[in-house]
């Protein structure tokens, strides 16, 4: 196994704070805003936007949740492993708001969808936006983009697009793993 | 740790700590799933499953199929009354004849103990036990220690007492032995009449007086009276027993500690417990019926990603 390194933490950091900016640059004060990370990766990804947010753009108010996809996925029985879920924590109405989803990886697109389908669970929102930090290009196997992308790359089907974060792996970091 | 050692659940006594752990897991998630206004998931959409009740539920059979329907499967239902069974077809041509229909589990409740490990020695399907005579109602079992569980914390180092008739009892067979492999001290507490020979050697202790057994308790598990099961007298009367082993307020409030007190279900009123305790702030009953349907949702889940 091999690794190359594709982003370092000055990287990200900058990335980090454009996405932060953008966000900023549609959704203004967030009152009408949701952002949801999705379970388990995106949302490292989604506290280190609320943090910047709030810390040096002085956004007060930011209503963030977590979304598990385990039961909406598409695969189920398809893989060897039990797929093993975990928790989802939205405690806000979902209707009639400007969702953002949150991940650090997009690949084929397929998380994106059970994502969709999760949320309906918890209302109708009024539109839903999609922010990744990495976006793999020609690997989508659904006709979904993001509407914010850190950066966007070329990966071969084999090769995996890993993302590390401080608070849970000690640095942040993003390799390509052969 | 993500996948279950077992390919059926017929028993607690086939499941390791390890299993158990992960059914509640699972069962947190579900729990909040069955919380939301939109109580559905579609995980088991591919999948058919069949409820074969060859004796009477009311609570179980429910929970099952809500469970089912929460996690989008579809369901076949059965019971024995208005079946061939009546015209003299064996179990396991009852079973293959439904499962010739593509069905991928079954969840059978049966009153012959082992009927369930018979089945899945001959079928090939999943294989979910919801009782078997007097032997195991594991599910029962899962539900009451992931209760508990919610209730204190955890469930290793409780003392845990299990209240009435031992003898007849599935429900207390799998509480024992959900019980001890999760660290829980287990007493069991009735009529000589009702405790079966050597229970002992399962690790537990046998208590005769009740309010003894209250005292060293964290949790009372007070179990239903089951006349249906009983060929021959077990105590005189009802009242007899209800005098000797009921839990009433008095009893509860003279304690020296707050216990918690569960029911497996159908509550003989004023016979087991009073409506007061049932309906106590110190009762989880209600509590259990909720996690039955979030239980049962880990089980169905967890097995049916194992049919491959």
């Amino acid at each position: 196994m091999s690794q190359k390194k594709l982003l370092s933490a000055q990287e990200i950091n900058i990335i980090l704070h454009r996405l932060a900016c953008q966000l900023l640059e549609k959704h203004l004060d967030f009152s009408e805003t949701l952002l949801i990370g999705l379970q388990p990766r995106g949302s490292a990804l989604a506290k280190r936007l609320v943090k910047i947010l709030k810390e040096e753009y002085k956004v007060e108010d930011i209503k963030l949740g977590f979304l598990d996809i385990t039961f909406y996925r598409d695969d189920f029985r398809r893989g060897d492993k039990t797929l093993k879920a975990n928790k989802t924590d939205i405690n806000f109405i979902v209707d009639d708001k400007r969702v953002v989803l949150i991940d650090d990886v997009l690949f084929t697109g397929r998380s994106i969808r059970a994502a969709l389908t999760a949320l309906q669970s918890f209302g109708r929102p009024l539109e839903v936006e999609l922010l990744t930090l990495i976006d793999r290009r020609f690997s989508r196997h659904l006709p979904i983009q993001p509407d914010y992308r850190g950066r966007q790359v070329d990966v071969i089907n084999d090769e995996k697009v890993q993302v590390l974060w401080e608070e849970e792996d000690g640095k942040d970091i993003v390799y390509l793993v052969n | 740790m993500s996948e279950l050692s077992v390919n059926h659940l017929l028993g607690i006594k086939y499941l390791n700590e390890n299993d158990i752990q992960l059914i509640f897991e699972t069962a947190d998630h579900f729990k909040e799933v069955i919380n939301r206004s939109i109580k559905k998931v579609p995980s088991l959409r591919d999948i058919t499953i069949a409820n074969i009740f060859f004796e009477n539920s009311t609570r179980t059979k429910l929970s099952f199929e809500l469970a089912e329907k929460r996690l989008s499967a579809d369901i076949v239902n059965f019971s024995a009354a208005q079946s061939s069974v009546k015209k003299g077809e064996t179990l396991i041509d009852t079973v293959n004849n439904i499962l010739s229909m593509k069905v991928d589990m079954v969840v059978m409740r049966h009153s012959n103990p082992g009927a369930g490990i018979m089945l899945s020695k001959h079928i090939k399907a999943a294989i979910i036990n919801a009782g078997d005579g007097a032997h195991e109602h594991p599910t029962q079992a899962l539900l009451d220690s992931f209760s508990i569980r919610e209730r204190l914390g955890d469930v290793a180092g409780k003392k845990v007492v299990i209240v009435g008739d031992i003898l007849h009892s599935r429900v207390a067979l799998s509480n024992i032995f959900a019980l001890k492999l999760q660290g829980a001290e287990v007493k069991v507490c009735g009529p000589k009449s009702l405790m079966p020979k050597h229970i002992e050697s399962l690790g537990v202790t046998v208590e005769t007086d009740l309010r003894k057994a209250l005292n060293w308790c964290d949790v009372a598990n007070m179990l239903r009276i089951q006349n249906e099961r009983m060929d021959v007298s077990y105590f005189p009367n009802a009242r007899e027993y209800t005098k000797q082993f009921g839990l009433n307020m008095s009893l509860l409030n003279s304690l020296d500690k707050e216990i918690v007190v569960m029911h497996p279900g159908p509550i003989n009123r004023g016979v087991e417990i009073t409506s007061e305790v049932a309906d106590s702030s110190q009762s989880i009953i209600l509590d259990q019926v909720e996690n039955g349907v979030a239980i049962r949702m880990a089980v169905i889940y967890l097995l049916a990603s194992k049919i491959k």
